[in-house]
């Protein structure tokens, strides 16, 4: 099943294209890793791909469902509850986490699937415990976000998404506020949910990492898909922008 | 006039203190929120007279601005004053005033808060209402208590101007005794009054800022 469908999707800020005509499908239990330079457009894509960002022209679809369809050249989205409902299908990681810094641990974690999704309380803090489990932060559960580590606190994070029980995890670069003796242990995280069948769709910096644990990569050069396909086949391609980019990781 | 009774007149004005203050603040905060939301509209014509008002408020004498609520409706309508409307004018003109200075800190406060917490609101689902009051609200007051504590502490003080509109709170009382019975003495008292009220007001903002800093 088709969870994620953008097609033909542009985007532009001021004078300045940065989604030249994108089209991307995730399909359920794929890691669709995005990979490319600074200013190629990742970002911006993810940002609408979870509506952070509105699209100018182009479709996008959840689970086969229209948020938004292209009229006349221009994107036209659905009504707002809509969409709202459609929102709920998916989590985002942040790249420097934004937990909620005056709620414990534990309340970033329950309070929307209490607040929002009105699950009972006894169930959630279960489901909550689990995830803290799964992520190494059993302890952690009353300890406010200033007293973690960045990598801890990311990992709370992707338990906080994790909790509203989402269809897709989107990853915008989740190790780059990272120390780098930190990102280990969030690709270790991630690499779990993958052999889970987590649907994700990350974008990253982590070349080897994207290799391992993507079923598909899509390298992004000036707001275009410029080359994608199995890490294999990418890592392997001829594509001139492709091997320029790799190479500045091999040094 | 003995000092049992200079006293006695003297703590009945500031009970009236009390009561601007008490009530001023109990006004003000909420209708600053609610100028600030207009501040920060999207709307242009909603923003401007909440710019304007922000900005006559701060601009003009708090002085002239009671004046202008108590003699206004005569001056305008030509509705007879009765002498009773005087505290309700000091009420009325004090919260009205406050309220541009604490819809200024809010801004400021609600500004300040980065964008990411809008979004990782957003993408946990909580609608605008929850957002604000649950989300950002808490963290903008934590942002704002000293600003506010100043201001709260310049309101003690600016009681006093009451006495403009002849309303009987501490410094009238004071200045009436004073020059009555030509002593100092409701002077000193005054001071008094106004430096410990301003402690306590010190003391207990200060115990709020430690109870908050539970986060950072």
């Amino acid at each position: 099943m088709k969870l994620l469908e953008m097609k033909h999707i542009k985007k532009q800020f001021e004078n300045l294209e940065v989604l030249k005509d994108i089209s991307l499908t995730v399909e359920q239990g794929e890691v669709l890793a995005i990979i490319g330079p600074s200013g190629s457009g990742k970002s911006t894509l993810l940002r609408c791909a979870t509506m952070l960002e509105t699209i100018d022209d182009g479709e996008l679809l959840y689970l086969g469902e229209k948020a938004a369809f292209s009229e006349n050249g221009h994107a036209v989205y659905v009504k707002n509850t809509e969409l709202k409902r459609m929102q709920g299908n998916y989590g985002l990681v942040f790249q420097n986490f934004n937990l909620f810094p005056h709620f414990s641990v534990m309340k970033n974690i329950i309070d929307s699937p209490l607040r929002v999704q009105k699950r009972e309380k006894k169930e959630v803090l279960k489901h909550a415990r689990e995830l803290l489990k799964k992520m190494g932060l059993e302890e952690k559960e009353d300890a406010y976000p200033y007293q973690l580590s960045g990598g801890q606190q990311q990992r709370v994070s992707i338990a906080r998404a994790l909790a509203m029980n989402p269809k897709i995890l989107f990853f915008d670069e989740p190790t780059s506020a990272l120390d780098p003796e930190l990102t280990g242990e969030i690709l270790k995280v991630i690499k779990n949910l993958a052999a889970e069948h987590m649907t994700m769709v990350i974008v990253t910096h982590e070349m080897n990492f994207a290799r391992n644990v993507a079923d598909h990569i899509i390298f992004m050069d000036q707001g275009v898909i410029a080359q994608q396909g199995t890490p294999d086949e990418l890592f392997n391609s001829n594509n001139p922008r492709m091997r320029e980019f790799l190479g500045k990781f091999d040094s | 006039m003995n000092l049992t009774t200079m006293l006695q007149q003297l703590t009945g004005g500031m009970i009236v203190s009390i009561e601007i203050f008490i009530s001023t603040l109990i006004f003000s905060l909420p209708l600053g929120l609610i100028i600030c939301f207009g501040r920060m509209s999207k709307n242009v014509v909603l923003r401007n007279i909440a710019a304007v008002y922000i900005s006559i408020m701060r601009g003009t004498p708090l002085m002239l601005q009671l004046m202008v609520v108590y003699f206004g409706p005569y001056f305008l309508f030509k509705i007879r004053i009765a002498p009773a409307y005087s505290f309700i004018a000091v009420l009325i003109g004090f919260a009205l005033n406050y309220a541009a200075y604490f819809a200024e800190i809010y801004r400021g406060g609600i500004e300040s808060m980065p964008t990411g917490q809008y979004e990782a609101a957003k993408l946990l689902g909580y609608n605008k209402f929850q957002t604000f009051f649950h989300i950002i609200l808490p963290q903008v007051i934590k942002r704002i208590l000293p600003s506010l504590t100043n201001e709260v502490i310049t309101l003690v003080k600016d009681t006093s101007l009451a006495f403009v509109l002849a309303v009987a709170e501490m410094f009238t009382i004071a200045k009436q005794i004073a020059s009555s019975q030509t002593t100092m003495i409701p002077f000193i008292a005054a001071g008094i009054f106004y430096y410990v009220f301003n402690l306590l007001v010190a003391v207990i903002m200060n115990n709020v800022e430690k109870k908050l800093n539970y986060y950072k």
